[in-house]
């Protein structure tokens, strides 16, 4: 899977300390230079979580930033970002590679407003459930539109991924999204 | 409703504020009966937990009657229920091993960060402990939201005194969960430093546990005198010198095992104390930590550390030489409440664990920043405050 060699240990490639582990991180058509991976352990199976996953109508439940995901085919679809100032960002992204239970892989296609590519990559673990590991590039934004995609990402993709794999854990494992809203009212607010 | 909330360091007040509500699925609203202020409230109290915001709602030691449920609760409206500190999910891997205050699913996700960078991994959700702990609503208040209500509350017999099962909350479990993790033997000596309420259930739970002498350490007469009628030795650490007279009364081996309940504002002066506080007061350091050294100190070899008092930052002069020459294992953690409450709720019943002594003031809801004051600066009467709304 990872090429480990240039390093010598099994560390995935996006906790090198050298950057140029980039063209090792084996994601298929990388867009930009910036790379992140986190992994969390959802103590599902691996078909239902790859399964829930798969249906891309569903991430709008637990990734925060995105408003609404349509399909335009079974590979590809168009997704709506939330912005700042009430703004979406849109693009359309195609499934490259994919495998039942094991990967998707995706790349926006050209003329994204942000562009961007990844894969989420499903282990079964045994009896700790299935292991998922999202690793996602994107183009390091400069000057206004850097501002407006890091507001977009709240901090910066790292956390915005963390948050969303964590919500999606929550989602699998309770059937809800933990919050600490004491209302509707309150937990809208958080929402929107 | 009314609720205590939180304004900054010795600044709380009982205000109105919206009902709360069901958000979640797995929710219940509960109207709340009894409720205690804790130890670790006089940490958010005195202003050392990081986190706080003006306005937050305290309190973690509550119990009440269910008056609303979510569509996935298996409560019923009418039932009288305890509620476990900790805000567990009941269904990730931690939660399936019962250690239930490192639920993965506890902590909304936003509120995962601190902790992530602070200690590596989050932990559970906690009521009315700061953000970091997940910013939820606590219970010193008329009405609560409860989550994952289907798996946390333990459903109360009809009939049964709030004041008897309240403590099942926290400080019951604490003190149980403490003892428990000093492994104790048949024939042990156990010493016990702190005689609050977690210190005084850790007494009693050492002897139920086969302890055959328990010594326990504190400077308030009242406190170590509520030790000694559960049959424990006592050390008043002003009037003697701790070590040395532990030394004196095992023997020269030193206790068997040593339980920490004092935590992160011990009391004393101490010459690393004063240091502490000179540092934490400067942000150099963020424990005051002389109970947990002295204890280490005083283990005997081979011994066991069990440290239920909470830290939550990094301490210096930790003495890691004595923990590893001496091959002492330490145990901590804050307290798996859920994987506790139903066998310690059979022996309240079958009378076997006293928990109504400890109650030396029972208030209305209205007077708890008088409660919080008295639990502050009279520890010595001050046992343990209960709050009852509409008590008056
Ligand atoms: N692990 C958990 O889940 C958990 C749960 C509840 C409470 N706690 C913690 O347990 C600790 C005790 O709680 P409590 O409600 O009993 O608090 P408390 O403040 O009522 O009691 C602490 C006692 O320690 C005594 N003390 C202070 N300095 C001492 C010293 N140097 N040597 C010996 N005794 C000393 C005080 O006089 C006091 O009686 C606190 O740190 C609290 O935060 C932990
Ligand atoms: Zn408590
Ligand atoms: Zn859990």
């Amino acid at each position: 899977m990872h090429d480990t060699k240039p390093h010598g240990d099994d560390a995935p490639p996006s906790t090198w300390k050298k950057r140029d582990a980039f063209a090792e991180s084996g994601i298929p058509d990388g867009k930009g230079g910036s790379l992140v991976a986190r992994a969390v352990t959802i103590n599902r199976p691996v078909s239902e979580v790859f399964a829930y996953f798969r249906d891309f109508t569903n991430l709008p439940t637990f990734m925060e930033n995105v408003e609404r995901i349509d399909i335009l085919d079974n590979k590809r679809s168009h997704w709506v970002v939330k912005a700042p100032a009430g703004k979406t960002v849109e693009w359309d992204a195609v499934v490259i590679e994919e495998a039942s239970d094991r990967l998707i892989a995706w790349a926006s296609e050209p003329g994204a407003d942000v562009a961007n590519s990844g894969q989420v990559e499903f282990r079964d673990a045994g009896a700790r459930g299935t292991v998922v590991t999202a690793t996602i590039a994107y183009d390091p934004p400069a000057g206004i539109v850097g501002k407006l995609i890091a507001k977009m990402f709240q901090r910066e993709p790292a956390i915005q991924a963390r948050r969303d794999l964590r919500r999606f854990k929550q989602l699998m494992e309770t059937g809800e999204i933990a919050t600490a809203a004491m209302n509707r009212k309150q937990h809208e607010e958080e929402l929107a | 409703m009314r609720a205590l909330a939180w304004h900054g360091k010795h600044d709380v007040r009982v205000d109105t504020v919206d009902d709360p509500e069901i958000v979640n699925p797995r929710d219940c609203i509960i109207k709340v009966t009894a409720t205690a202020i804790c130890g670790s409230d006089l940490h958010l109290y005195d202003g050392y937990i990081p986190t706080m915001q003006a306005g937050d709602i305290l309190g973690h030691e509550f119990m009440g009657e269910v008056v609303e449920v979510g569509a996935k609760s298996t409560l019923k409206k009418g039932q009288k229920v305890v509620v476990p500190f900790t805000i567990a999910c009941g269904s990730c891997y931690h939660c399936g091993k019962h250690q239930y205050s490192a639920c993965d699913n506890g902590l909304p996700a936003d509120n995962q960060d601190v902790a992530q960078e602070l200690y590596g991994h989050p932990m559970a959700g906690l009521f009315g402990y700061s953000h970091m702990t997940g910013g939820y609503a606590g219970g010193q208040a008329e009405y609560v939201r409860v989550p994952f209500s289907d798996v946390g509350p333990i459903v109360i017999p009809d009939g049964v005194d709030d004041e008897k099962v309240l403590f099942l909350s926290d400080i019951l479990p604490t003190g149980w969960m403490a003892a428990e993790n000093a492994q104790i033997e048949p024939g042990d000596t156990v010493a016990v430093w702190g005689c609050g309420p977690v210190g005084l259930f850790a007494v009693q739970s050492a002897f139920l546990m086969g302890a055959e002498r328990v010594i326990a350490i504190d400077h308030f007469p009242h406190r170590l005198e509520l030790a000694k009628k559960f049959g424990a030795e006592t050390i008043n650490y002003e009037e003697s010198a701790v070590y040395e007279a532990l030394m004196v009364m095992t023997g020269g081996i030193g206790p068997d095992a040593v339980i920490d309940s004092v935590g992160l504002e011990a009391h004393g002066f101490f010459v690393d104390n004063v240091l502490d506080q000179i540092k934490a007061s400067t942000f150099l350091g963020t424990d005051r930590a002389h109970s947990i050294r002295q204890a280490i100190i005083a283990c005997r070899k081979g011994g066991r550390v069990s440290m239920p008092a909470v830290y939550g930052g990094f301490i210096d002069k930790f003495p890691l030489g004595a923990l590893m020459e001496k091959g002492l294992t330490l145990k901590t953690g804050q307290t798996h409440v859920q994987h506790y409450m139903p066998a310690l709720l059979n022996a309240i019943m079958e009378g076997k664990i006293d928990t109504t002594f400890l109650i030396s003031h029972r208030m209305d809801l209205e007077d708890a920043p008088k409660g919080y004051d008295m639990f502050k600066n009279n520890q010595n009467e001050v046992t343990k405050v209960v709050l009852k709304p509409g008590f008056n």
